[in-house]
């Protein structure tokens, strides 16, 4: 008797704690991706990357969030608005924040340009410290920030590789945060995160007869079966909700 | 489709399976008596009743009217949130309502949609009630194409969970597409008469 064949491999997912974006990625991210949260200013972003730290360290998960252009002390003040959020996550370490510029200090990295070797430095720092602190959830606000100081597209394509890759073997679900402009027709700035990161979520502001919604879309996400409709989502104290964008009006240019 | 005095709605309410969903139709000869009637019989007699809290999607007055109609119904007004997406439009005072919502504008229907789940999670209560007021108000800012697909998606996502919907229009300024809309997401339609008014 011949033995049956095995099923596909279903991988397993890290769970965003966000109830429409879970089921839309079809029970959340396979853990270990590395994924894009791009759009422009106003979008979300890091309100979605922070609700996921929360959900995850509020489920038990080690998440650390690595602050390149905001203090971590102002974006403590404003995830103390939003109901979600319990202190004691921050009180007892499971979720930790840290400010990339005082890494940089640590690190020596002061020079205005990044070279291969700094981006090395950098990427070796932050898997260290993930590894060392146990950490299941990482978000980094913003990669375009670290990428400014990177002028060569491979050393850029480096750091998102290496940086993946490390988290990837640590079972570390990342959140890469990814600023475009307003009318721009991809997902980063310098078009090679897009490429290399696991998955894409793209939020944006969709005008229509005049009133500017905030929308969420799912571009990419490998391992899983996921929605490519468009979502409307609204930033409230108990976190993001995600409704379908309804197709019966006319629909403006995306901003 | 039934004819019903004020008294009645409470009755067609308890009848419909729970997650049931209901149109109110106004006659428009009595309106504001029907207005009130309707109010005590949803918001009072049965949300009360049943221990329910209410979510009133206020489209054709501001919730600050509303609310205020509450104290003179002896509806607490803790028992009603409120999703207003007419006061901001409306550029109305500046006064607002703890226990309101505010959408910019009655076309952003999924904004509707996302405050009505707000609600509903922010409330631990085993029954909950959604009262949308109205339709009619509705169209006037949206057209009916879009107007059918956030009916579709709301009353069935509602009744799908077990929440009551209670959908109020005014009988005569219904369009046919929206009659046939809610006749279709609706388990009950009731017209309701002031007493004394004829059937």
């Amino acid at each position: 008797m011949g033995t049956a064949p095995a099923g596909p491999t279903v991988l397993e997912r890290c769970r965003t704690g966000i109830e429409g974006l879970d089921n839309i990625l079809d029970g959340g991210i396979p853990r270990g991706n590395t994924v894009l949260v791009s759009g422009s200013c106003g979008t979300g972003k890091t309100t979605l990357s922070l609700e996921y730290l929360v959900r995850g360290a509020l489920a038990g998960e080690r998440c650390l969030f690595l602050s390149v252009t905001e203090a971590s002390r102002k974006i403590l003040q404003n995830l103390a608005t939003f109901e979600f959020f319990d202190p004691r996550t921050v009180e007892e370490r499971k979720l930790v924040f840290i400010d990339v510029p005082i890494l940089y200090e640590k690190l020596g990295l002061s020079k205005e340009e990044l070279s291969s070797e700094d981006v090395n430095l950098l990427v070796l720092a932050i898997s260290r410290l993930a590894s060392d602190m146990g950490v299941q959830r990482l978000v980094l606000d913003s990669i375009t920030s670290v990428c400014y100081r990177i002028r060569h597209e491979e050393n850029i394509r480096d750091l998102i590789l290496k940086l993946g890759k490390s988290l990837s073997d640590i079972s570390c679900t990342t959140l890469l945060v990814s600023e475009i402009g307003p009318a721009e027709n991809r997902y980063s700035l310098y078009g090679v995160e897009e490429a290399i990161a696991d998955g894409v979520i793209l939020l944006g502001n969709q005008q229509r007869r005049g009133d500017l919604l905030r929308t969420l879309k799912i571009i990419k996400m490998r391992g899983t079966t996921h929605s490519r409709a468009q979502y409307v989502i609204d930033l409230t104290p108990l976190g993001i909700l995600l409704a379908p964008f309804l197709k019966g009006g006319r629909s403006g240019d995306g901003l | 489709m039934a004819t019903a005095n004020p008294v009645d709605v409470a009755e067609h309410l308890r009848n419909l399976p729970q997650g049931g969903a209901l149109a109110l139709k106004m006659g428009g000869a009595a309106y504001a008596d029907n207005y009130l009637a309707a109010l005590a019989a949803v918001l009072r007699d049965y949300a009360m009743e049943v221990d329910g809290y209410s979510i009133y999607v206020s489209i054709t007055n501001p919730s600050l009217l509303v609310n205020s109609l509450l104290t003179s119904l002896d509806i607490p007004a803790d028992r009603v949130f409120f999703v207003d997406a007419i006061s901001h439009i409306m550029m109305a005072g500046q006064e607002k309502i703890p226990n309101a919502s505010y959408v910019e504008s009655p076309t952003m229907l999924e904004n509707i949609m996302l405050r009505v789940e707000y609600f509903l999670r922010k409330s631990s209560a085993a029954r909950k009630i959604v009262v949308l007021d109205s339709v009619n108000s509705l169209s006037i800012h949206n057209d009916a194409g879009i107007l059918s697909e956030f009916f579709h998606i709301m009353v069935n996502n509602l009744k799908s969970r077990g929440i009551t919907i209670v959908i109020l229009a005014v009988a005569e300024e219904m369009s046919p597409e929206m009659d046939n809309i809610l006749s279709l997401v609706c388990d009950d339609t009731v017209v309701l008469k002031a007493t004394g008014e004829a059937g």
